[in-house]
């Protein structure tokens, strides 16, 4: 389901004369439906980048990464955004969102943008705040005022609200206390047993010990070693 | 049609612009601007004062005639359009939000008149229908409805711009073209105004080009972003690609100017 | 009656023959193109803007020595201005003058239509102040010929909303805007809208000169005009709900007058000629008495 071939990235900081910074060369990986694969490495080695890079929030310096039948690294940014829309989840690690849009309306939102019906859309994010354990008295309002682990638990519930094929999580456990962190693994393992493929970046390893089928050590291509 | 069907079946752009052109005497208005739009989606143009982004604009809605290029909506050939034909197409498919509502505006009529001035300008005759589409409009953009008979003279700005977007939108346009619709209000009231934006977009289907130099609006409005510099798209690609992986150097300079709050 | 005691200093009818040339061709555009406002040069008139230049110009250029002239203003043939702008053509054209509405040629008016109907032959010059009925919703010339050329005329019925948001009702009561033809939205001057159905069907030639505002705008002989107005809340040619005190018209258009200063009040026909012949003809209102005449 995923599938990336050779992919390097570099950045070009221009306001800092030009400097070419190689990130990282000759990645390979691939993801199976009903996989989970972790990205291990240490902090800097290119783990973010990676996922960003399948995610199409980066550009890459040469390669392809497949999802399905597109390759991201060419695809025009049209067929991304549908792409984005029903096939491809972004858990990531920080949650962005409109203000004053409730909390509700933005766990329904994948799924309304898919044309789901709005009381559909709504009773999934219903169902998926309760498991996170978000209060309901807390549904009606925006998730801009909420402490930080409540954030993250709000934008797990949206990278959940629809069944992507494929899904990007981004340390989807930091933050969270031993109950909720159960409940996203839970999460990750449905989503498994239903066939998705998921690539992960876990700091914390009995999480990536429970979801994860293999890992992927991410220094392995980095330019430094490379040469 | 939902906007699962508008986006997922078109293949034909809704607008096509190829090698568009404007030039002042010497000096460069905007030059050799290509870009597809494609119903549902919203293309953010940021750069500077002086980039060409309010040129390219104008031309774009007909409010100034590009000197070389082409500009396809839904297949028709804009510029070999009449006058009258492109003024209807105005009134009608296509909507522009000005920056001041204001312009927007016509400030000595009231509320329900000026949302009810595109239906009557298409040939709406009855005076209860007009004002009920009037009402239900008010009602979406969040202006009550016991102010239909004021004047938006006496509207705060927020309110002005929220009645600008209700005028234009009245008579189902496919096309909104908005100038800085948040410039000149305070964070909340434009965070407001966003939040509404974004629901129209999702709920009408709407493909908006929208200028602007704030990059927050472009990362919580716009799927797409060209950056202009000197009157020239620099870059152009997904409007969070393009943030968080500018690869031009004025891109990356605009980028790294935002203040963080 | 004539006047002859002056007349070698003017050029008949006061304007000279190329200026007169001028406006003819503006009215003849004008009549081709009912309800198209056609610019004139218009010219410096011995009375100021605002009373009646354009209409007095018009008529200028349309005088025959042959013609027999009547003047009114608000429907009189006896206030100032209808008395000046008379003696002005009998001293510079000396042609026949007449209060008599069916044996006028040619008859100039301020603000309203003369009851009595009008027959094939005659030709109507009305006042116009401001021709532009887009004039006050939109300031710009450029918009409002733009409007004009492309028949935007959306704005027209915002003004009507916004009558019937504010009264009710379409409150306009004069300058009432009317369609010509289907095609141009005209003012019709500012007649009450009482008098807006003459304008249409009427065999004379209807003309309309506004010197201040140089354009000329005209209506041939049984043009079609409609009067704006929405599905749910259709023109109304409304008067007062009263009968002529004094010759017992119920259908004319009557001015109010206010006789003491206890609220008493009387109304009259507000075209005194039509009024007059109504006596004439034995008609007696409420309040007639052969000793009234000419107190009202």
């Amino acid at each position: 389901m995923i599938r990336i071939e050779n992919l390097s990235k570099s950045f070009t900081l221009h306001n800092q004369d030009g400097a070419v910074i190689p990130v990282m060369v000759g990645a390979h990986l691939t993801v199976a439906p009903g996989e989970c694969v972790g990205l291990i490495g240490q902090s800097g080695a290119g783990k973010s980048t990676l996922m960003r890079m399948v995610w199409g929030n980066y550009l890459t310096a040469g390669g392809s990464i497949h999802i399905g039948m597109l390759d991201v690294a060419r695809a025009a940014p049209r067929d991304i955004i549908a792409l984005r829309r029903d096939t491809l989840g972004y858990v990531s690690q920080f949650l962005r969102v409109v203000p004053r849009v409730p909390t509700l309306n933005v766990v329904a939102e994948p799924l309304l943008a898919l044309g789901t019906p709005a009381p559909k859309a709504r009773a999934r994010a219903a169902d998926l705040l309760q498991r996170l354990n978000i209060p309901e008295r807390l549904w009606t309002l925006s998730p801009t005022t909420f402490s930080g682990g409540e954030q993250q638990r709000v934008n797990i519930a949206r990278g959940f609200a629809h069944d992507y094929p494929a899904l990007l999580v981004d340390e989807p456990t930091a933050s969270l206390d031993a109950a909720n962190r159960e409940v996203v693994l839970e999460l990750i393992l449905e989503a498994k047993a239903r066939g998705a493929a998921i690539l992960g970046i876990f700091h914390d390893e009995g999480a990536r010990s429970r979801v994860c089928d293999r890992v992927v050590d991410v220094t392995g291509f980095t330019p430094k070693a490379a040469a | 049609m939902s906007l699962v069907e508008k986006i997922g079946t078109t293949d034909t752009p809704l607008l096509k612009v190829a090698g568009l052109s404007k030039h002042y005497g010497a000096r460069i208005g905007c030059a050799d601007v290509n870009f597809d739009l494609y119903p549902g989606e919203v293309l953010g143009i940021v750069g500077e004062s002086g980039s060409g982004k309010s040129t390219l604009l104008s031309c774009l809605a007909g409010h100034q005639r590009p000197d070389t290029g082409q500009i396809a909506y839904d297949g028709r050939d804009i510029l070999a359009m009449s006058e009258s034909e492109r003024r209807r197409l105005g009134r009608t498919d296509w909507a522009y939000v000005h920056q001041n509502p204001r312009d927007g505006l016509r400030m000595g009529v009231s509320a329900g008149g000026n949302v009810g001035e595109r239906l009557m300008a298409v040939g709406a005759r009855h005076y209860g229908d007009i004002r009920g589409k009037a009402t239900d409009w008010l009602g979406r953009v969040e202006i009550t409805t016991d102010r239909i008979d004021d004047r938006p003279s006496s509207f705060s700005g927020g309110m002005q711009q929220r009645l600008q977007i209700a005028r234009n939108l009245v008579t189902g346009p496919r096309l909104v073209f908005m100038d800085e619709p948040t410039g000149g209000l305070d964070v909340s009231v434009q965070a407001r105004l966003l939040d509404l934006l974004r629901g129209l977009v999702r709920d009408l289907g709407l493909s908006v080009v929208i200028v602007t130099h704030d990059l927050a609006v472009v990362r919580l409005l716009a799927h797409r972003l060209m950056v202009m510099q000197g009157g020239r798209v620099i870059e152009q690609g997904l409007t969070d690609q393009v943030l968080d992986d500018p690869q031009h150097a004025y891109s990356q300079l605009l980028v790294s100017s935002v203040l963080q709050v | 009656m004539k006047d002859d005691s002056t007349a070698e200093a003017y050029n008949f009818a006061y304007l000279d023959e190329q200026t007169k040339r001028m406006i003819r061709r503006a009215i003849l555009k004008g009549l081709a193109v009912p309800g198209y406002q056609v610019p004139f040069a218009s010219r410096e008139m011995p009375m100021p803007y605002g009373w009646g230049t354009g209409g007095v110009q018009v008529t200028a250029a349309c005088l025959v020595p042959e013609d027999r002239l009547k003047v009114i203003d608000q429907g009189a043939d006896d206030t100032t201005n209808a008395v000046s702008i008379r003696k002005f053509f009998s001293r510079t054209a000396g042609v026949a003058t007449t209060e008599r509405t069916q044996d006028a040629t040619l008859i100039q008016t301020r603000h309203r239509i003369p009851e009595t109907p009008l027959h094939v032959g005659q030709i109507l010059v009305y006042q116009v102040p401001i021709p532009e009925p887009l004039r006050f919703l939109e300031p710009r010339e450029t918009e409002t010929r733009k409007m004009h050329e492309l028949e935007e005329y959306g704005l027209m019925h915002v003004k009507l909303y916004e009558d019937i948001a504010r009264h009710g009702q379409i409150a306009t009561s004069y300058d009432y805007p009317v369609m010509v033809e289907g095609r141009y939205v005209m003012d019709p001057s500012p007649i009450p809208k009482f008098d807006n159905p003459k304008l249409s069907g009427s065999p004379a030639i209807q003309l309309f000169g506004a010197g201040r505002e140089q354009r000329i705008y005209a209506l041939p002989p049984f043009t079609k005009v409609v009067s704006l107005d929405f599905d749910d809340h259709p023109f109304q040619p409304s008067k007062a709900a009263h009968d002529c005190d004094l010759c017992g018209a119920a259908r004319s258009y009557l001015d109010e007058v206010i006789t003491d200063d206890q609220g008493g009040r009387m109304f009259v026909c507000s075209d005194t000629d039509f009024c007059a012949g109504r006596r004439e003809m034995g008609h007696k209102g409420r309040l007639w008495a052969p000793e009234t005449e000419g107190a009202a």
